[in-house]
Order: C-alpha cells, then sequence, then structure tokens
C-alpha cells in the first residue's frame, strides 16, 4: 500500500442494507496493532503490521497504537518501546497474571474491553493460530466485520473506509473488502506479507496503562503445558532467504528430489504449491500460497508451477522470482523476473550443477 | 454424548478456472465436495463416539444441494443430518454466518443438548478460519482452534483436554465441556464409508430447516443484510511492470541457459552471491 486508491465503486447494496456510518460510530479514531508475543519474544508479523499501520494511519491522519496483552513478568514494557521504535505512537498495556500464556477467553475479554473503551477505527492482527483465534472472537463479539489474510490494505478515499484485498474463490482472484457501517474495521494479516519496517530507536511514544479485572478462578480453560517444536523438525520456510519450490509440473513424486537437490545446492529451503501438498509428496508445513506461508525471500525458484493466484499472493514479493516452466503461457512468467521456458526435470539438474560449480570456484577463490 | 459436527459444501477444486478474458468464474462441471478439513472433525467426532457413544448430527448451512455434503457424512457414520437452507440466508459473511449455525446449534441443543461442536479448520473456498471462532463465542462456548490431537475427554467430569497447535509448539489446554473444537488437517484417517453405511445413509432422512425452523430470530443479523463486510470489487492479478527476462531451451541449451541465469541473479544481487558462498564454506 502507497497511495490512496482510486475510489471503490459504489458497492451494489440491496435494499435494506445500510452502507452509511452511523453518526455514533464516527468517534471511532485510530489504528491499532495487536502486539503478539509469546514465552518472551514479539512474533515479527507485529513489527510488520506496524510498518503498515503506519501508512494507514498517516494516510488518515490519525495515531497508530500498539496494544500489549501479558502477564505482569512478561516484559510487556521492552515490547512497548520496540513498538514505538518500529512505528506506534502510543501504546495500550494490560498487564494481569491471567494474562500471562495465549488463551483465548482472557484475551478476547481484554481486547474487547480495551476496544470498547478507547474506539479505534481500524484493528489489525497477524494471521497466526493466536491472531485469527482472537480476532473471530473479538470480531463477533463487537458484531463487526473481519477480513482475514489480507495481502494489501489501503484507504478508501471515499469513504475513509479500510480497503483490505484479499484472495477470493479458493485464490483464484483478488476481491477488495470494506466494512462500512460497523466499527472498528479488523483485518488479518500473514506473517511477511508486509514489509518489515525501519527501526528507529530514538523513537519514543506514550503508554496507557489498562486493567483486565479477571479472576482466574472464574477462566473455565487452562494452559497445563507448552510443548516446544524439537528444533530439528521446525521448518523455517517463512523467513528463509532462499527458497526452491516444485509444483505439478514436476509430474512425479519421485521427481521433487531435483528441488531437494538444487535447495541442497543452495543451502535453501524446500516450498512446494497447493497440489503437490495435497498429493502428499512433501509436508504440509513446505506449502507455500495463500492456505500455505507467505515468503521473501531474496530468491525464489520456482519449478513446474503454473503461478495460480493462490500461490502466487505468498510469494509474489521475493526479491528475485526465477521461473521454470515447459509452457511458455504459463502465468508465472507473468511476475517472475527471470524465467526458462523448458523442461523442469532438465533443466534443475543443470542448474544445480552450474551452481554447485560455480559457488566451488567462488569459495576457492575466497579461501 | 452428542457431538455436533459443522461442515460446508465446497467446490471440489480448490482451484476455481476463471475466465482468462472476462473475469468471471467458470463454475460449470465443478463438483460439489464436502469442505476436506470438515471431514477431519467428523472423524474426530466418530472416533469419540466409537469409544464413548452417543451420537453425532452434521449441520450445514447452505443450498438446497448441499443435501448431497450431508449424505456422504451420514454415510461415514453420522446419526442425523440438518441442512438449514434459505434464500435469507444468501449472501452471508462469517458473521452472518455464524449467527445462523449458532441459532441451529441451539435449536438442536434443545432436542437433545450438546457436548462438543466441531468443525474443520477452516474451508477451502472461504479460507477465513473465522466461523468457528464466531460460533463459539454466539453460544458462549469454550473455543479450542487448531486441535492436533484430543488427548482425553472424560464425561463424570465434564472437561476435555486437547493439543493445541500454535506458532513454535503444541498447547496443552483443558476446558469443561460444552466446548467448540476446530480441527487441523491431517490429525487422523478418515474412514471408508462401509456397504451398510452407504446403504443406511441413503434411507437415512435429511432434516431441512428454513429461517424459522432453524431458530433464527433476528432477521437483520442473517444473510447479505446481516453482513458488515462489503465486497466491493473482484479482479485478477496484474502482470508485473518490469517484463521477464526468458531464455526459451533448444535441446541443447540448457547448460548456456543455467550458467547465463546464475551470471544474471548474481549480477542483480551481488550480495546474495557473497551469502551463498559463505554457506558453502562454512
Amino acid at each position: 500500500m502507497s497511495e490512496l486508491q482510486a475510489p471503490a465503486k459504489k458497492p451494489a447494496g440491496r435494499a435494506g442494507r445500510n452502507l452509511e456510518l452511523p453518526e455514533h460510530l464516527k468517534v471511532y479514531r485510530g489504528v491499532w496493532v495487536f502486539v503478539e508475543h509469546d514465552r518472551g519474544a514479539v512474533n515479527p508479523v507485529s513489527w510488520e503490521l506496524l510498518g503498515e499501520g503506519r501508512k494507514l494511519a498517516d494516510l488518515l491522519g490519525v495515531p497508530l497504537s500498539g496494544v500489549i496483552l501479558g502477564g505482569p513478568e512478561e516484559g510487556l514494557d521492552r515490547f512497548a518501546s520496540e513498538a514505538w521504535a518500529m512505528g506506534a505512537d502510543s501504546c495500550f498495556v494490560m498487564r494481569d497474571p491471567v494474562l500471562k500464556g495465549y488463551r483465548n477467553e482472557p484475551f478476547t475479554r481484554g481486547l474487547t474491553r480495551l476496544v470498547e473503551e478507547h474506539k479505534p477505527e481500524i484493528v489489525l492482527l497477524g494471521a497466526t493460530s493466536m491472531g485469527r483465534d482472537l480476532a473471530g472472537s473479538v470480531a463477533t463479539t463487537l458484531s463487526t466485520g473481519l477480513t482475514a489474510d489480507c495481502t494489501e490494505l489501503a484507504i478508501d478515499p471515499g469513504t475513509r473506509a479500510l480497503a483490505a484485498t484479499r484472495p477470493t474463490f479458493g485464490g483464484s482472484l483478488l476481491c477488495t473488502i470494506m466494512t462500512l457501517a460497523y466499527r472498528p474495521q479488523m483485518a488479518t494479516v500473514r506473517p511477511r506479507v508486509m514489509v518489515m519496517p525501519r527501526r528507529d530507536p530514538q523513537r519514543t511514544g506514550t503508554l496507557v496503562e489498562a486493567r483486565l479485572d479477571l479472576a482466574e478462578a472464574s477462566i473455565v480453560t487452562k494452559l497445563l503445558d507448552f510443548l516446544p517444536d524439537a528444533t530439528s523438525d521446525r521448518i523455517n520456510l517463512t523467513y528463509a532467504d532462499v527458497i526452491v519450490s516444485g509444483g505439478k509440473g514436476l509430474r512425479k513424486p519421485e521427481n521433487f528430489q531435483l528441488v531437494r537437490d538444487l535447495a541442497t545446492v543452495l543451502g535453501a529451503e524446500v516450498g512446494a504449491t497447493r497440489p503437490v501438498v495435497q498429493a502428499g509428496w512433501v509436508e504440509t508445513e513446505r506449502q507455500v500460497g495463500q492456505t500455505g506461508k507467505t515468503v521473501r525471500p531474496k530468491l525464489y525458484i520456482a519449478a513446474g508451477i503454473s503461478g495460480a493466484v493462490q500461490h502466487r499472493v505468498g510469494m509474489e514479493g521475493s526479491d528475485i522470482i526465477v521461473a521454470i516452466n515447459s509452457d511458455p503461457a504459463a502465468p508465472i512468467f507473468d511476475f517472475a523476473h527471470y524465467g526458462i521456458v523448458g523442461n523442469a526435470m532438465q533443466v534443475l539438474p543443470a542448474l544445480t550443477e552450474a551452481f554447485r560449480n560455480h559457488l566451488a570456484v567462488r569459495a576457492r577463490r575466497a579461501a | 454424548m452428542h457431538i455436533v459436527v459443522c461442515v460446508k459444501q465446497v467446490p471440489d477444486s480448490a482451484q476455481i478456472r476463471v475466465h482468462p478474458v472476462t473475469n468471471t468464474i467458470m463454475r460449470q462441471g465443478v463438483p460439489a465436495i464436502v469442505n476436506p478439513y470438515d471431514l477431519f472433525a467428523l472423524e474426530q467426532a466418530l472416533r469419540l463416539k466409537d469409544e464413548h457413544g452417543g451420537s453425532v448430527t452434521v449441520l450445514c448451512m447452505g443450498p438446497p444441494q448441499a443435501e448431497d455434503a450431508l449424505r456422504r457424512c451420514l454415510s461415514l457414520g453420522a446419526d442425523e443430518a440438518v441442512l438449514v437452507t434459505d434464500r435469507a440466508f444468501a449472501g452471508a459473511d462469517t458473521l452472518a454466518t455464524s449467527y445462523a449455525l449458532a441459532s441451529a446449534i441451539r435449536t438442536i441443543g434443545r432436542e437433545q443438548s450438546v457436548d462438543i461442536v466441531f468443525t474443520g479448520k477452516q474451508t477451502i473456498d472461504g479460507d477465513t478460519a473465522q466461523v468457528g471462532p464466531g460460533v463459539a463465542r454466539r453460544l458462549d462456548l469454550q473455543l479450542l482452534t487448531y486441535v492436533s490431537r484430543i488427548v482425553s475427554v472424560d464425561l463424570s467430569e465434564r472437561t476435555i483436554v486437547v493439543e493445541r497447535r500454535a506458532e513454535g509448539g503444541v498447547q496443552v489446554l483443558r476446558t469443561a465441556l460444552p466446548c467448540l473444537v476446530t480441527m487441523l488437517e491431517n490429525t487422523n484417517e478418515i474412514r471408508f464409508a462401509g456397504m451398510d453405511e452407504m446403504l443406511r445413509s441413503a434411507r437415512c432422512e435429511v432434516r431441512k430447516w428454513n429461517r424459522e425452523q432453524a431458530g433464527v430470530e433476528d432477521v437483520a443479523r442473517i444473510g447479505l443484510k446481516g453482513s458488515p463486510t462489503v465486497v466491493s470489487k473482484v479482479f485478477g492479478p496484474k502482470s508485473r511492470t518490469e517484463k521477464a527476462d526468458i531464455e526459451v531451451i533448444e535441446d541443447s541449451s540448457v547448460r548456456d541457459a543455467a550458467l547465463n541465469l546464475i551470471q544474471k541473479i548474481f549480477t542483480r544481487n551481488p550480495a546474495l552471491e557473497q551469502d551463498l558462498v559463505e554457506r558453502t564454506v562454512s
């Protein structure tokens, strides 16, 4: 989102549907970002959202705030300082022992109460297991609009409403969604969709303390344990620098080894399209796209991938996109930087060999 | 134990074909199926029934032909099926959908109280994952999303312990019944429908409820009218302004194309070359 969008066409309203913002909701002002943290670390998606929220707040001429809920010993002040450095003007901090470790009920109560008290016009959350769980509950409690997994956020100049774009129809097309007659306008955005803002350590802001007043005894759900994933099984696709992905154009699961071979030479992560994951060729965690991971590596090599919107929205933020596909009309060539029209089963081994030699020569020269 | 499983009928192909020129959806010939994620929820419900006894009711909101989706669930072992179908529901977003489903679950619960509501983690056509949390909120049920495993259910204590997928690990949560669980994919092996079950499902009645029968009281909260979100435009993706630099392989030039490509990549980003070389060395 870099500029105001052209005014969207007036939606095809039907009789009885209210598309005007009622007077009493016009006091809602400001952009909020839910700062998600767990076990001492903020999820980077929250900083990415503060970067995006800053642009929206500036377009609207309103303040940007971070919202931080957690236990008293969870270092929330440190997160607030970081939120200022990432662009927030102020932070709402709610500290309570019942907020240590995410649980739906106390977090829903806390965020709902803050919204009702301070009336922001926009609330953004990461589309993570925490953010989606919380956003759905809070939006329902407030009876307002929520748009999931947005890939672009803008302000509609005519209505000053949040214009949230996301893939639709299973990721075949994009649609822009607005919440016109309700406030706040809520949206979730997946990690890596927005760019990480530049950190400004000089920036400071204000801090507003808020209370929850919820007794542990009244909360039904108890967090018994947290079992961290073994580091060895962790697939770090989201923040990988280089990714080699394969699609159904590879024809057979055995041919996927060619993708892995190239990835090994480059020290890259292996990615895949939805059909490949659904066919069981690779783990679900490797899926890139609307229903998988969003990535922005420095280099993304797509082999045998046609470039359907569902895949595209997950990787088009990559610095360099290389497409290998035998069909010169494949949509992926519309948004790749470099393309090779050819059989991926021949091109991949050649590329693996060429990279291996090239890097070995450079490494020897460096030594 | 009485379990309600919410399912949705969706187009078989997640990738709906779009007319390349007009950017309109080509629906013809795309068969409809039960949302694949919902089948993991149904399977989990059936396993709990196998273990603890009781019954499973499947609930679907959709057009009359969504009955097929419910028949499939019956053939897998569900006991009852309810289709909530009424033109008044058309155009519902997730908020309005959760209101209608919650009303129907309340109505089902009046006949036989509900212990657990299951949903899939999301649908393959909408991909929002918002309806489950919405239904839970409206029915004031404890919400357990992205559940990877039901550890235990204790019917005498009325408690449930689950593992929930979170970022970087799994939360172990205990809560009280009734609750709403959204089930993660690939958490179980979905059973095959046996011949007996298929025959039984053909005889089973799918109850069809209109708005009143489903117990929906406030018409302002369903369908398009009850939907705060407004779709302002639908469009196809744009091409990048920068045209791709494309090389077409004639049989012999695979190696040359690879070498050229590497040259271009590293010319565009020399720092990347340095990074990769360092990785090779270490």
